[in-house]
């Protein structure tokens, strides 16, 4: 248990790190690449806790495309490379009050909700079967059996934004 | 491997969200901001779901994968046609509606 805590500090650290990189950025292009480290250290955590198809989804998804697609919008945007400091506007004291105050809050509710002594098993002699092994066939059966209704509008809501972007991004 | 460890991460990527939607000018730095808010509900969706060993959880963030792609795709769209129509990309020129 010792390993897991150490690596999730490491993880935790890169997350840390990197979600600081993008909301302080002063350039573009790096706030792009401080958000992958974020994706992926997220990535890493979501393995630590053995949710292994979740992780590499979101390694294919959100880092693989994603990640593009917002470098993409940056470079049709045509935003300043380089360093700029027209990224931030002028209520950054509210936004620390805002942000700073929800924090303060969510880590009280969380510290009274929940101590220490709960812990997330994996694999050891209490975790139970069901999700530590074969993951992915219980996440199937869970997808195409419980909420099938929702995975099929979930396809079609695919459908509909690839439609509306492409509506709204069309030169006319 | 403490739940509670998992929820303080989360909470404070929410918040470094939360800050990057408030305080930030450019419309794609704006998007980026909102993948952080979504990313930290993925980390509490998945955390209390192997807390529970039940497979809700991750179904769920399956979804919010799902609606945050097709929320980019959309979002960007969204910032493109204001670059185009306001030549910059600062969505804090979108003021037309102040009286």
């Amino acid at each position: 248990m010792v390993i897991q805590n150490i690596i999730f500090f490491i993880l935790a650290a890169i997350v840390v790190a990197g979600a600081l990189g993008v909301v302080g950025s002063k350039n573009i292009v790096h706030a792009a690449l401080h958000l992958v480290a974020v994706l992926a250290g997220v990535a890493g955590l979501f393995l630590l806790i053995a949710a292994e198809f979740l992780a590499w989804v979101q390694v294919l998804i959100y880092i693989g495309a994603v990640t593009v697609l917002l470098l993409f919008g940056i470079m049709l945007t045509k935003a300043p490379m380089g360093k700029s400091k027209d990224l931030d506007n002028d209520s950054k004291i509210p936004a620390y009050a805002v942000s700073a105050g929800m924090f303060a809050l969510l880590i009280a509710l969380i510290v009274d909700a929940f101590d220490s002594s709960k812990k997330i098993a994996i694999g050891g002699a209490e975790a139970s079967k069901t999700l530590a092994n074969g993951q992915m066939s219980i996440l199937g059966n869970s997808v195409l059996y419980e909420y099938v209704l929702a995975f099929e509008i979930a396809g079609v809501l695919l459908l509909a934004a690839l439609i509306g972007a492409v509506v709204m991004a069309r030169k006319d | 491997m403490s739940l509670n460890y998992y929820l303080i991460l989360a909470a404070f990527l929410f918040c470094t969200g939360i800050y990057g939607v408030i305080a930030r000018k450019n419309g794609v730095l704006v998007l980026m901001s909102i993948e952080l808010m979504l990313n930290a509900v993925n980390i509490n969706l998945i955390a209390f779901s192997q807390y529970q060993q039940m497979p809700a959880g991750n179904t769920f963030a399956l979804f919010v994968i799902t609606i945050a792609a097709a929320e980019i795709g959309v979002g960007l769209g969204i910032v493109l046609l204001i670059t185009r129509n306001l030549r910059s990309p600062n969505i804090d020129q979108l003021d037309q509606l102040k009286g």
